[in-house]
């Protein structure tokens, strides 16, 4: 879409490469979260090559139908801001402002869930440090693989909680703003990262609920 | 294809690739498990990227971030595996 002289910063020299320079920007940052998400991903795989069967009990003891439903939540909620970023490109504001925050709410759904799951393995004794206790007897790796499970999905839950913020914002923006086609590019990119915050989750799911599960 | 459908039909094998990764996960594949349930994984990865995330080769700046993200992912997991599996 074409954006009146006066949207375009005066470092750009027309809306295009305003646009993609935006673009570029967010990429950037989304690569330096995967090295974030990486690094914690890299622990996970030494300790748990380091622990096998420790992992393969402990994840045993995740809630696998939380952690689905989780999943389920979060590529609705991704399908949800990718239309709405469709629909934002062709000036649709009610509709984005619906669907944004639609996916918001789905993203609270997701933390409800979370804090549900956390508060269940807390008072089943798997929270590290002094409260943590397992009978089993591979228990220092039992406890290494809850320290990640912890970390990881922690910090993903505070990243799906920033976006909660962010695609709240947009939607309630891109309805009041006087000029929503300004939006349209902020839309995009905060889309750019709820996606990302998905994909973060669709590799978490099968490391922390779906080992151990076989007979 | 419009946009619409397009990301409907995603969603939609996202979905099934959800079932498959659920149910593949009682199934008896000894030491294939994990590699199976990350490669589902991986292929939801690339349906989100490609069609929801409207990654395209032709936008080559775009290109350039992504493909370094994973480079230097490379770089992390290659350098600390084969330092921490080469140690005697």
């Amino acid at each position: 879409m074409s954006e009146p002289a006066a949207e375009i910063a005066h470092q750009f020299a027309d809306a295009g490469q305003q646009r993609d320079a935006a673009t570029f920007g967010m990429w950037i940052f989304l690569c330096t979260e995967v090295l974030l998400f990486g690094a914690l991903f890299l622990g996970y795989t030494v300790y748990r090559l380091q622990n096998p069967e420790a992992f393969d009990e402990a994840a045993a003891h995740t809630l696998i139908v939380a952690g689905s439903i989780n999943t389920a939540i979060l590529l609705v909620s991704s399908f949800c801001v990718a239309v709405a970023v469709h629909l934002a490109e062709q000036g649709d504001r009610l509709r984005v402002t619906l669907l944004l925050c639609t996916a918001a709410l789905l993203g609270a759904l997701f933390l409800a869930v979370k804090a549900y799951e956390y508060n269940h393995k807390i008072h089943e004794g798997f929270f590290p440090g002094h409260s943590f206790h397992f009978a089993g007897a591979d228990s220092r790796g039992v406890e290494m693989f809850f320290v990640l499970y912890f970390t990881m999905t922690g910090l993903h839950a505070l990243h799906v909680a920033i976006g909660v913020a962010v695609l709240t914002g947009y939607g309630v923006a891109v309805l009041l703003a006087q000029r929503p086609a300004r939006l349209t590019t902020a839309v995009d990119l905060a889309g750019l990262y709820w996606h990302f915050v998905d994909i973060v989750w669709v590799f978490l799911f099968p490391l922390f609920y779906l080992v151990g599960r076989a007979p | 294809m419009t946009s619409t459908r397009k990301n409907t039909l995603a969603l939609v094998v996202l979905m099934i690739l959800l079932g498959v990764t659920l149910e593949a996960a009682y199934l008896d594949l000894g030491v294939l498990h994990t590699p199976a349930a990350m490669l589902i994984g991986l292929a939801k990865a690339v349906l989100i990227v490609l069609i929801f995330m409207r990654l395209r080769p032709s936008e080559p700046l775009v290109m350039l971030a992504f493909t370094a993200g994973l480079f230097w992912l490379l770089i992390m997991f290659t350098l600390t595996l084969g330092d921490y599996f080469t140690r005697s």
